[in-house]
């Protein structure tokens, strides 16, 4: 089916059985096509169910309910208001610029998803309510690492893609309201038999497509597909598209069974293969036999079949681009890039330590200090009572209100830019590594945030982006390849972006570059000391203009003029690596640091 | 906090034995001081916390404390039971153990508590309004996603974690309580780390990881659909094996005190720590008694090296002196010391 047949599709699906599907990612810059397909949904939806959208910045209070603030003050008991997740039970929450949902609020809304309620403390008031909701999120993220957090996607059943759809074929509905609420009907007694069950595990284990949690929403989907088909029993076809739906978008490798035949592989039998040569002896497989003979189950087609059958539609269904890129990268990263960016983004005012109250009003996710505000309204009392006499309510109005300010020390990026070109690499890359681990301890201990630019060849790439895993900065680092040209204007040029964009989210960045100087590769790719040389000047006089602190590790054997100058231009301090001990390296960089007071945010 | 909805039961969970285990092992020791479980996405981490939660008996509460203090524990009292009791007996009654959920979006008033609201707006008295931990005390204190948790309510816990009280200065209140519980943490990794200090704070830490045998994923599916369509269905068909799995537990709660640890068990124990170079001793006292709580469990009269063996990596893989970047992993270093101090 085509992708705009696969993506109606989903809307349908997504219509049948929100909650249990989590709902859909629909990845997308805003486009008629997006808003086509939000409408689909909203028109399939059954009437009394409501659909709600959220911005993605919502406060907990809003999101998940919390206190009536007005509410309270009027009847002077805590009076709790009900949040939008609340208010959209049974139907669908829309979420808009969700590659921007904090972890915080992720986290929020994964609870919602996994047990369909809310359960919350908050502002003196505690509420539990149901919420059976789905999910669209609508990620409009450009760039690979600008992404709905993991842990939401790994809830939502579909992803779909509509970048680059194309704009002349409309998206047409497959089904009507009514169909959607036969389906419904039809959904409870729907039922998945066992082949089907292992061939939808099997393809999700055989594509590394994602947790078990995953594998349970395709099956959901394809019961809700055979639902939709008016069957009560889910087919291949149905678990075939629940394949290509819910599975393929999330293949993180290539289907061992297609690439060699599963016969061949006998000896270091992968789970897909295993129950293809003879029946397990483990006691959960008896069922499946029988599932086999009974009478209705289709008595031709055998469990390998299923399996063969779900896989290759799944595996048709995967994005070319996708098994590209999975080819061509040696799959260094964590399966889940995009997690790194979880590394808390600081909002102003609303964390860190309390620190003394100030006037203002109830905007945001500002806080009440009770106390405070109680204390303001006091002096007050006798003059506002004249107006009601005998009511012995406490007046507070609007500029009584005090809001707890908070303190937050400000994060901390550090960017390393890692030289691994021919001439660097060969004798020192190992020793470079070296230094950028005794660093990445200090970070450790600091709970700093880390970021890998490495260069080498016609290039600089950004390796790991802003993550607190050490772990994964470590890895990545192990699997970094050295040789080529120094492409130091490039490097310089990408670690600044990093350390622009830290900066824009209040952060403060240190770039560590380590390099032994010898640009032999300028900004347009071309070789040539010279111009290569130059370029890396310039970038290096803009980079001393963003202000943000360098420090130049001089990688080469003995101390090079060109590596002192290109320091001098980024007012970076120099360190010749042959001569820093680990104790001056960290200690530099805890200066570096110091130069960066605590920063007191106001709410 | 009462339960709206039935939750999975805890014998129903398929695969994931470490956990379940440390799980078992710090319901019958409560002073193991909790469970990390750090792992992948859609693990079944919340659900195995939430079942142990419905699994463990009721337990004696002093009527109208707010605490929930032990009737049969002075030591342990609130101020207000320890200023009641020389006038009148205590009157207990029998109430389940109390699993307070810290929700992440939780306000630092929810969690010590704060000055109640209601009275001090209609009444003008001031009033202390227990909070999460005070709820939490005797039970356990569940936080999900544990590393996404902000900066002061981290130093918060890991203050009131390490002293088992809670001391409330603000608003004009000033006071203290018992807040004795056991603190459970879930999260993946991946998406933050968690500070030295507090994950000194939980006795026991567990890795587990998404299983890729396609057996047990079928497994993990179907029993999960069976329940989410019939609930109290599926947890009936379970509650044998549950019952059966909670008497355990309170056999061996009972037997834990009297399980005796030989002195060879004790200093293999001691060589282990010291070959892994872990820090003090929280490191070895955990190790011992979560073999203790291990042998009491599994109906020992002592403990043996082969209870030590299965504790070593849960009570010690996050206490290694952590080389951050060893990607080979603490388990991995457990497993080399065990092998070199009790041989293959």
């Amino acid at each position: 089916m085509s992708a705009a047949g696969d993506a109606s599709l989903a809307a349908s699906l997504v219509a049948v059985d929100p909650a249990g599907l989590g709902g859909a990612c629909l990845r997308s810059p805003v486009q008629p096509a997006r808003t086509q397909w939000l409408e689909m949904v909203r028109e399939l939806l059954p009437h009394q169910a409501p659909m709600r959208r959220v911005p993605f910045n919502i406060d907990d209070g809003r999101l998940l309910g919390g206190l009536d603030l007005a509410a309270t003050l009027k009847a002077n008991r805590p009076v709790a208001e009900r949040g939008v997740l609340a208010a959209a039970n049974g139907g669908i929450v829309v979420i808009a610029m969700a590659e921007r949902l904090s972890p915080h609020t992720a986290a929020c809304l994964n609870a919602v998803l996994d047990g369909g309620e809310i359960l919350m403390q908050r502002e003196g008031v505690r509420i539990q309510d149901t919420a059976a909701v789905g999910v669209i999120a609508l990620d409009e993220g450009m760039s690979e690492d600008e992404r709905l957090p993991a842990s939401v996607l790994d809830r939502l059943a579909f992803l779909i893609d509509l970048e680059g759809y194309d704009l002349r074929t409309p998206l047409g509905a497959l089904h009507d309201a009514d169909d959607i609420l036969a389906a419904r009907r039809r959904l409870p007694g729907v039922s998945c038999p066992e082949p089907l069950v292992i061939a939808l595990c099997a393809t999700a284990i055989a594509l590394g497509a994602g947790s078990a949690r995953v594998s349970l929403l395709a099956i959901r989907a394809a019961k809700a597909a055979a639902a939709l088909e008016g069957r009560d029993e889910v087919t291949a076809e149905d678990a075939s598209t629940a394949g290509r739906l819910v599975l393929a978008p999330r293949a993180s490798q290539m289907p061992r069974a297609l690439a060699e035949s599963p016969q061949a592989e006998g000896g270091d039998s992968p789970p897909a293969g295993e129950t293809n040569i003879e029946p397990p002896p483990a006691p959960d497989s008896a069922p499946a036999v029988q599932a086999d003979v009974a009478p209705d189950a289709p008595a031709q087609i055998s469990e390998e079949d299923f399996q063969d059958i779900v896989l290759a539609a799944t595996q048709a269904a995967i994005p070319r681009g996708l098994l590209a890129t999975l080819r061509g990268a040696a799959a260094q990263r964590a399966p889940n890039a995009g997690a790194g960016r979880s590394g808390a983004t600081r909002t102003g005012g609303v964390r860190g330590r309390p620190t003394g109250t100030r006037g203002g009003s109830l905007r945001g996710q500002a806080r009440l200090n009770v106390l405070e505000t109680l204390r303001a309204a006091a002096p007050w009392q006798r003059i506002r009572g004249r107006t009601t006499a005998g009511d012995r309510r406490i007046q507070i109005e609007t500029a009584d209100f005090r809001i707890t300010r908070h303190q937050q020390r400000s994060q901390t990026l550090t960017i390393f830019a890692v030289d691994a070109s021919g001439s660097s690499a060969l004798h020192r890359l190992a020793e470079a590594k070296g230094a950028v681990e005794l660093l990445l301890a200090d970070c450790y201990v600091r709970r700093d945030q880390v970021a890998v630019v490495t260069f080498r060849g016609r290039t600089a790439e950004l390796l790991l982006p802003p993550t607190r895993s050490l772990v994964r900065a470590k890895r990545a680092l192990a699997g970094l390849p050295g040789g080529g040209g120094t492409p130091l204007a490039a490097a310089i040029d990408s670690a600044m972006k990093v350390g622009a964009q830290s900066r824009r989210r209040g952060e403060t960045p240190i770039l560590v570059l380590l390099s032994d100087g010898r640009a032999n590769v300028s900004r347009n790719g071309a070789g040539g000391r010279e111009a290569a040389h130059a370029d890396a000047l310039r970038a290096a006089r803009l980079l001393r203009h963003t202000g943000i602190g360098t420090l130049f590790v001089d990688t080469s054997p003995r101390p090079n003029p060109l590596a002192a100058d290109l320091a001098a231009a980024m007012d970076a301090h120099y360190i010749p690596l042959p001569y820093a001990s680990a104790e001056t390296l960290s200690r530099i960089v805890t200066a570096a640091t110091r130069g960066a007071p605590p920063r007191s945010t106001r709410a | 906090m009462a339960e709206s909805r039935p939750v999975f039961p805890f014998s129903a969970i398929v695969g994931q034995e470490e956990m379940k285990l440390a799980l078992i092992c710090s319901a019958v020791d409560s002073t193991l001081g909790g469970v990390l479980v750090f792992g992948d996405r859609g693990t079944g981490k919340s659900t195995a916390i939430r079942a142990l939660a419905a699994l463990l008996p009721p337990m004696q509460a002093v009527v109208g404390c707010r605490y929930a203090c032990d009737p049969t524990d002075r030591e342990s009292w609130c101020s207000e039971c320890a200023e009641r009791a020389p006038e009148a007996a205590l009157k207990s009654r029998s109430i389940p153990v109390p699993v307070v959920d810290m929700p992440l979006g939780v306000t630092e008033d929810r969690v010590v508590g704060a000055l109640d609201l209601e009275r001090a707006l209609s009444q003008g008295i001031k009033a202390f309004e227990p909070g999460l931990l005070a709820r939490a005390n005797r039970g356990f204190l569940y936080i999900d996603e544990v590393n996404l948790l902000e900066d002061h309510l981290v130093d918060l816990l890991i203050d009131v974690a390490a002293s088992g009280e809670n001391v409330v200065e603000r608003e004009g209140l000033s006071v203290r309580h018992p807040a004795r519980f056991v603190l459970i943490g879930s999260g993946n990794p991946e998406e933050g780390e968690l500070r030295p200090q507090l994950l000194d704070r939980f006795g026991l830490s567990v890795e587990i990881r998404t299983p890729t045998d396609l057996a047990e994923r079928v497994e993990v599916v179907k029993r999960r659909d069976e329940f989410e369509r019939g609930r109290s269905a599926f947890v009936d068909k379970w509650k044998k094996e549950d019952a059966a799995l909670r008497r355990r537990i309170v056999a061996g709660r009972k037997r834990v005190a009297a399980v005796v640890m030989p002195d060879p068990v004790l200093e293999s124990a001691a060589r282990l720590c010291m070959q892994l170079g872990t820090d003090g001793l929280r490191a070895e006292l955990t190790l011992m008694r979560a073999s203790r709580a291990l042998a009491a469990v599994e109906n020992a009269a002592q403990v043996s090296a082969a209870h030590l063996r299965r504790m070593a990596a849960p009570a010690l893989r996050h206490r290694l002196r952590r080389d951050p970047l060893d990607e080979s992993g603490s388990s991995a270093r457990i497993d080399r010391a065990v092998l070199e101090v009790f041989g293959p």
